[in-house]
């Protein structure tokens, strides 16, 4: 079938079975590999992008139920200059990410977060991102960057 | 993942329709449960289809309804807890679709996919036990208590689908899951109760999400110890030989279509 969605902005149509993972037509279909598979059963957040605002996990969406939704992956966080988004820098500087696999799940979360409690508080943010599974540990800094941007 | 016809129908007539001409057919709503067996190939018989009722206008909302509260089958946790009436009515709801993975999960989760999927240790079943909730069909209402029949098994029929969940107004129950974490974890023990009428309701302590009868019976009399120890003969935990027991049936079922 053909299922025509808005990714970061842009109009796209993608020809794919209705069932198939939005997980994988991002990364095989449209080359969004930003996107990243982790555990493939909704517990990690690895995969985690935002449709119409909201954060969810892209291996447990079918393609088809996307139809005329409005889908950001990490790569929609940057502005079209490719200027990094205010919490993309806090990332970099507070070395919130080491091996890096959590890291576009744990952006995407904390921009929702960001956006709907301000300022969120330290548990709010281990709330926000409770989600998002970090293979290497790196929490601390991970918390230190998303409440860097709360000022 | 599994070849399967994706289905798309625009209202619940022509879902109700389509269900029942499509054999093999699974109901996709956020695809929390179902996406995951289906990429990992884990659904026994294999589906042949699949209806999504994610986006049907009359599976979503919440709303009083003949001295009611209805919620729809297919309206997220999310929407659950941001409802003034759901907060307001069936706070214990909310606190039950809180604890329910985070917030990727509560955006897609639902009652109807917790209901069908009827895990022992589905999180709002034994608040919805403790509710008195009753399961609105296509075609009749089922109460919850007569809704799981076995591990995995509930009363509907293969080509019956859940539209929404009716609870009564102004039941005071409490919540409380207990699991390895706070957020994102699998259930230990989930417990609803209620004081009047007498309910205790539990899950992951059987091959089903249960009313603890015996325990209920002691709270009605105002015996709370009683009800307290009464409780461990009531549930019936899944052990050890009953795990061992169905991992040989899998493997015998596997065997056999080889």
């Amino acid at each position: 079938m053909t299922v025509r969605f808005t990714l970061n902005g842009a109009p796209v149509s993608v020809e794919c079975a209705g069932s198939r993972r939005l997980l994988d037509t991002l990364r095989e279909d449209l080359g969004k590999t930003g996107t990243k598979e982790g555990c493939g059963e909704g517990e990690c957040g690895a995969c985690s992008v935002l449709i119409d605002g909201e954060v969810v996990d892209s291996c447990l969406v079918a393609v088809g139920q996307i139809e005329g939704r409005n889908v950001v992956t990490v790569e929609g966080l940057a502005g079209p200059d490719g200027k990094l988004s205010r919490l993309q820098q806090a990332f970099i500087e507070h070395g919130a990410a080491q091996c890096g696999i959590c890291t576009p799940g744990m952006l995407l979360a904390a921009h929702v977060l960001l956006q709907r409690t301000l300022p969120p508080s330290a548990d709010d943010v281990r709330e926000g991102l409770a989600g998002n599974l970090c293979r290497c540990t790196g929490y601390t800094k991970i918390i230190e960057a998303v409440l860097s941007c709360t000022t | 993942m599994y070849d399967v016809t994706y289905l798309r129908p625009t209202n619940l007539k022509d879902a109700v329709q389509l269900y029942r001409a499509t054999p093999g057919c699974r109901p996709l709503a956020g695809g929390t449960d179902l996406m995951v067996m289906l990429h990992a190939r884990t659904l026994r018989p294999a589906p042949r289809a699949v209806l999504d009722v994610w986006s049907l206008l009359e599976l979503k909302g919440v709303r009083r309804s003949q001295g009611m509260l209805e919620i729809g089958a297919a309206e997220s946790y999310t929407g659950i807890i941001r409802s003034r009436d759901a907060q307001e009515h069936v706070p214990a709801l909310v606190a039950a679709a809180r604890t329910i993975g985070a917030a990727q999960i509560q955006n897609r989760g639902t009652l109807g996919g917790n209901l069908a999927n009827a895990s022992p240790a589905g999180d709002t079943l034994p608040v919805l036990l403790a509710y008195d909730a009753v399961v609105v069909t296509d075609r009749r209402s089922i109460p919850i208590d007569q809704f799981f029949t076995g591990y995995r098994k509930t009363a509907l029929q293969p080509d019956e689908l859940i539209v929404a969940v009716r609870m009564p107004l102004g039941r005071r129950v409490v919540f409380r899951k207990v699991g390895t974490r706070a957020a994102q974890a699998i259930s230990k023990v989930v417990t609803a109760v209620s004081r009047s009428p007498a309910r205790v309701a539990l899950g992951a302590v059987a091959e089903v999400p249960l009313r603890a009868r015996r325990a209920e019976a002691a709270l009605e009399r105002g015996d709370v110890e009683g009800a307290i120890a009464a409780v461990a003969d009531d549930i019936r935990p899944i052990d050890r030989r009953t795990v061992a027991q169905n991992v040989l049936r899998s493997l015998l079922d596997d065997l056999a279509r080889t």
